[in-house]
């Protein structure tokens, strides 16, 4: 278990070098994408078109933020992470695609996320759920929105971040899938405890 | 001052209390939980869950984005005028303290999915009402995230497996919840009375406090066994593993019908947020859970 801090963009070989367990912490360019977002970024790539954003080598962040505006300035007031697996159904091809080198959430994600990451290169960092004032804290800008039409929580909230984590590598590079091992340990471990309790 | 007014003040401020800044109970039982977690990964998120609600502390912000749908619990004393007043006073109280505090608009209209904008709606703010002797008023707030209810369960056992079957199915659901109510939760548990009741009783025992254990020997030591049983598990502090799944475990019961044999388990999840305050026949406000300037 090691610490690492990660600048934007992030080079493939950077993300090969983490495992399960590894704590990370980002600095640079972090976007906002729930279902919506994956949705239509997909589908501009498959008509040949480009999303507002290069993201190659920057970090995808599952969250619906509460956003207000300050004279002409938008302002993060929440920015917990949702939760992930509900874009299990875009992730494998965003990652693909858009090359985007850490996706961010909460509770994990599926077999497909998993080996699309060991295949493309990339790592899914969780954050503590409901830890919305740690992650407003690191957000040090609004840089721009995307797609308001979406709606404020749905929409492409491009942010510049110091220091965002504390992130658990959870699914790395390689293949494993830190929320999936506790899985079976709990299955493991069940037995045990139905028979301490007698049942 | 008018009761109506009192009440709504009160009521803003026992919001705000509740969103911004966790009971000592609970601050204390995370602060104990971080030091003894011996999984790294975990240890990582309870430490990230401390600095988080250390800094919505000190600036006055809601510690999660999500700040639940509210429910009042008034202990009235029978002696009280106008206590018909309370209701629309603390509906009230959370329009204001959804503008000022600010809390997220967490009430959506079922059939059309419209969401009111202010935290209201039918039976929302819910007031759960208890008549008891004096003349005191006391307002419990628990802001009720939807992450943790998603996982609340109801089990309507087979009375033949009685208490077996109960720790069976509270150990089912803990397992079943796993990562998705932001663990460290606190669990309620409630057996018998009737399906409602049951789940009745479970969320109100999630307000009792978490260094106080149960009057009755029986509970308390099924509350341990509990305890230690879902920490077993493994799950961890947001689920990534480690030996703190649950902070506590609160049980209570009622009497049950010879045929039925219901159980009901409701989640808190680390934001275990609640605030209480005693409006006293003067006019002076004791606030209970929170130390207040
Ligand atoms: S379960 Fe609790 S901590 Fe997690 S997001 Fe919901 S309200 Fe916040």
């Amino acid at each position: 278990m090691a610490t690492y801090k990660l600048n934007t963009p992030i080079s493939e070989e950077e993300i090969r070098n983490l495992q399960v367990n590894d704590v990370i912490y980002i600095s640079g360019t972090m976007f906002t994408a729930r279902d919506q977002a994956h949705r239509r970024a997909l589908e501009l790539y498959k008509e040949g078109k480009k999303p507002p954003l290069e993201m190659e080598g920057l970090a995808v962040f599952h969250c619906g933020p509460i956003v207000r505006k300050e004279q002409d300035k938008w302002m993060i007031v929440a920015a917990g992470p949702t939760t992930s697996t509900r874009m299990e159904l875009f992730e494998d091809e965003f990652i693909k695609n858009f090359k985007v080198r850490v996706v961010v959430g909460k509770g994990g994600m599926g077999p497909k996320t998993t080996d699309a990451m060991k295949q493309y290169g990339a790592v899914y960092g969780a954050f503590t759920g409901g830890a919305a004032v740690l992650a407003a804290k690191a957000v040090k800008n609004v840089k721009s929105v995307e797609w308001f039409d979406l709606g404020m929580p749905e929409a492409l909230w491009i942010l510049e971040v110091e220091d965002f984590g504390p992130l658990t590598v959870a699914i790395d590079a390689h293949g494993n899938n830190l929320f999936k091992d506790v899985q079976e340990k709990v299955e493991e471990n069940k037995q045990k405890i139905y028979q301490k309790l007698g049942v | 001052m008018k009761i109506e007014t009192l009440v709504e003040d009160v009521g803003v401020k026992l919001l705000q209390l509740a969103v911004t800044k966790l009971p000592q109970d609970v601050k204390e039982s995370l602060q104990q939980a971080y030091r003894e977690e011996e999984n790294g990964a975990g240890k990582t998120q309870l430490e990230a869950i401390l600095k988080n609600i250390d800094l919505a502390e000190k600036t006055s912000t809601p510690m999660c984005q999500d700040t639940g749908v509210i429910i009042f619990y008034i202990k009235a004393g029978a002696q009280t005028q106008n206590l018909d007043k309370i209701e629309k006073a603390l509906s009230k109280a959370t329009i204001r303290a959804t503008k000022e505090v600010p809390l997220r608009p967490n009430a959506v209209n079922p059939f059309t999915q419209k969401n009111s904008g202010d935290n209201t709606g039918r039976y929302v703010p819910f007031i759960h009402w208890e008549i008891v002797s004096g003349n005191t008023i006391e307002i419990t707030v628990l802001p009720k995230g939807g992450g943790s209810e998603n996982v609340c369960s109801l089990g309507m056992i087979s009375p033949g497996t009685g208490v077996k079957g109960l720790k069976n199915f509270v150990i089912d659901t803990v397992m079943n919840a796993g990562a998705k109510p932001c663990p460290p939760n606190i669990l309620g548990v409630a057996v018998g009375g009737g399906a409602d009741i049951a789940m009745k009783l479970a969320k109100e025992a999630l307000l009792r406090p978490l260094n106080e254990s149960n009057p009755d020997p029986e509970l308390a030591k099924l509350e341990t066994e509990l305890y230690d049983a879902a920490n077993m598990t493994g799950i961890g502090p947001m689920g990534l593993g480690g030996k703190f799944t649950v902070l506590g475990v609160k049980v209570d019961y009622a009497h049950r019908h010879p045929a039925s044999y219901p159980v009901a388990v409701a989640f808190q999840c680390w934001a275990a947020r609640r605030a209480s305050a005693r409006i006293h026949a003067d006019g002076t406000v004791e606030y209970l859970t929170h130390k207040v300037m």
